[in-house]
């Protein structure tokens, strides 16, 4: 699966680099052909076809109820929780379809780690938080895990705030922490996938940063796909970009070749921010 | 202007603090005068051979409550045992597994349960569980026993409590956020798994109250208790003994032999005893989850 090419893609800080172009044909972790949802008689996702490269941040943008966020939810088939939601088309996930029978929705789940809109820590301690995803998968042993637990406190930076009191109520913490908390208990599943739902949106400009940091760190190791409305965002952490409009795939493409020759008209619109 | 609005605003504040006021003492003046009406039974005997005492002979003056406290407390408990976990599955089953389809059908149901009047449950007590239990199931365990019984009595009042509690829980469940649980099953965690780590502990102190608010009420229901608990005055030493919870005591006595010398003024000193009881338990629990808010507020 991995060619080389992930390896020598360049670091955060030059993404005006040639070599992103040609991540977009590296190869794809997850391929999506002809998908359509319909909830009722809505169609919120038309014919959609796309590939995701591995080891890369792809940013999906797009107007409020563009279905952006419909989009990542197949990704780890949270829509079987809503019965009402129809699916149809292929998901390919490693080369296999997550929508094919027999396929264990938890196996696809645990391969994907989610970080939603809004911080959301479990009923529980700061360390029962981390250690929910390995104890639910019988992942570690009792001794491991602790060790697990701080490992990954430390990954995402909050050992050092949280080292005295991971044994209180993880709601006790700031926004950011939570958020920083729940990427660490999203990490511990042991994902290959990270999906980002407007992962910062309720942060500060610096909890924003700190979890745009890790995600640039994580795309060494993980495949993200994130969910953003700010289209700076986009541009500053991405690989590629994915634009959607009315459920729909208007255009995707290499961030810097995206924001700098749009192809489509209602992309250029879009970014000089005719409609958002 | 401004002044008539400062003036109305000031008014109807007045006024609902008073309506506030008037309904917080409805309790004080309810609790007196049951006290008054029970204080000359309590004058001519000791309180605490009242309270302890389990002789019942109105006739010749011996009022010993025991037999009914103890009644109430048993009826309710086995009310309480029966009900709660039976709701709890239910609601879990409603509010996490159910197709919408089901929960249009189960919901208007188990409102509707609440709404049946006790004395049918009362009769439909007598007519089933009473005969279930004298030839079915208390000859596997005691010699005889009527049927009429602390089982009996648990049972209907578990069936009548249920649907309070399932429509209770339904709304404890539902207030979880939706985050919440998205979070759990996105980390892979079955619904079950779900349920039992996040939901039920998430809402732990809500199943607390929910039961603090049926058991008070099983406390206090009268009919269809008194249809099928025996009302005989003795200690039940099995659940398939007859019983005399407090209510039915006062049910079936107050208007009656009321020349008797200090009978009414007993039976005030039951409701009176009955009203504590109900106080006691509910001011115990409000302390009890206020604790647990504070230890163990997630």
């Amino acid at each position: 699966m991995n060619n080389g090419l992930a390896k020598e893609t360049p670091i955060f800080q030059e993404p005006f680099n040639q070599t992103i172009l040609r991540k977009v044909t590296a190869t794809p972790a997850i391929t999506i052909k002809n998908l359509n949802v319909r909830i009722g008689d809505n169609h919120i996702l038309n014919d959609v076809n796309l590939t995701i490269p591995e080891k890369s941040i792809t940013c999906i943008i797009g107007p409020s109820g563009c279905g952006k966020s419909t989009l990542l939810k197949t990704l780890n088939r949270m829509h079987d929780e809503t019965p009402e939601v129809k699916i149809s088309g292929e998901v390919l996930v490693d080369g296999s379809n997550i929508y094919n029978a027999g396929v264990e929705v938890i196996d696809v789940r645990k391969k994907m780690g989610l970080l939603a809109q809004r911080p959301c820590p479990l009923p529980m301690s700061i360390f029962d938080n981390v250690a929910y995803g390995p104890r639910i998968h019988k992942l570690k042993r009792r001794k491991a895990l602790n060790q697990t637990v701080i490992q990954y406190l430390q990954y995402v930076g909050l050992w050092d705030e949280v080292r005295g009191r991971v044994r209180t109520s993880a709601s006790r913490l700031s926004i950011g922490q939570q958020q920083r908390l729940c990427l660490a208990r999203g990490l511990a599943i042991e994902p290959e996938y990270i999906l980002g739902d407007e992962a910062t949106s309720a942060l500060d400009p610096i909890s924003t940063r700190k979890i745009e940091e890790l995600f640039v760190r994580l795309k060494e190791k993980y495949t993200i796909i994130l969910v953003t409305h700010t289209l700076r965002q986009a541009r500053r952490i991405s690989d590629n970009v994915i634009f959607m409009y009315m459920g729909k795939i208007v255009e995707s493409g290499a961030t810097e070749e995206f924001f700098n020759n749009p192809k489509e008209q209602l992309t250029k619109d879009y970014l000089s921010g005719s409609f958002s | 202007m401004q002044k008539i609005r400062n003036f109305k605003d000031k008014t109807a504040r007045q006024v609902m603090l008073g309506i506030a006021i008037f309904s917080l003492l409805l309790l004080v003046i309810i609790g007196t005068s049951l006290f008054l009406k029970a204080l000359p039974i309590m004058k001519e005997k000791n309180l605490w051979v009242l309270l302890t005492s389990s002789n019942w002979k109105p006739f010749k003056g011996d009022f010993g409550f025991y037999p009914f406290i103890i009644s109430t407390l048993y009826v309710s408990l086995i009310a309480i045992i029966i009900a709660l976990p039976l709701s709890i599955l239910t609601s879990i089953y409603l509010y996490a597994y159910s197709s919408d389809s089901v929960k249009k059908v189960f919901e208007p149901v188990i409102d509707l349960l609440s709404g049946i009047p006790p004395v049918i449950y009362g009769v439909w007590g007598t007519l089933t569980i009473v005969p279930l239990i004298a030839d079915k199931i208390a000859p596997h365990f005691v010699e005889f026993s009527s049927g009429y019984s602390v089982l009996a009595g648990g049972l209907v009042l578990a069936i009548m409590i249920l649907p309070l509690l399932i429509s209770i829980l339904l709304e404890v469940f539902r207030s979880i956020p939706a985050e919440m649980t998205d979070a759990s099953l996105s980390l892979g965690a079955t619904k079950w798994q779900t349920v039992k780590k996040v939901v039920l502990r998430k809402s732990f102190t809500g199943i607390i109250a929910a039961t603090v608010l049926s058991v008070s009420r099983a406390f206090g229901e009268t009919i269809a208790i008194l249809m099928v608990c025996g009302n005989i005055a003795v200690i039940p030493h099995s659940i398939f003994d007859a019983c005399y919870p407090l209510p039915a005591l006062i049910a079936n006595n107050y208007g009656e032999m009321m020349s008797m010398p200090g009978y009414e003024s007993a039976l005030m000193l039951g409701a009176f005893l009955l009203f504590i009881i109900i106080v006691i338990f509910n001011g115990l629990s409000r302390v009890a989850l206020n604790q647990i808010e504070k230890r163990y507020s997630f």
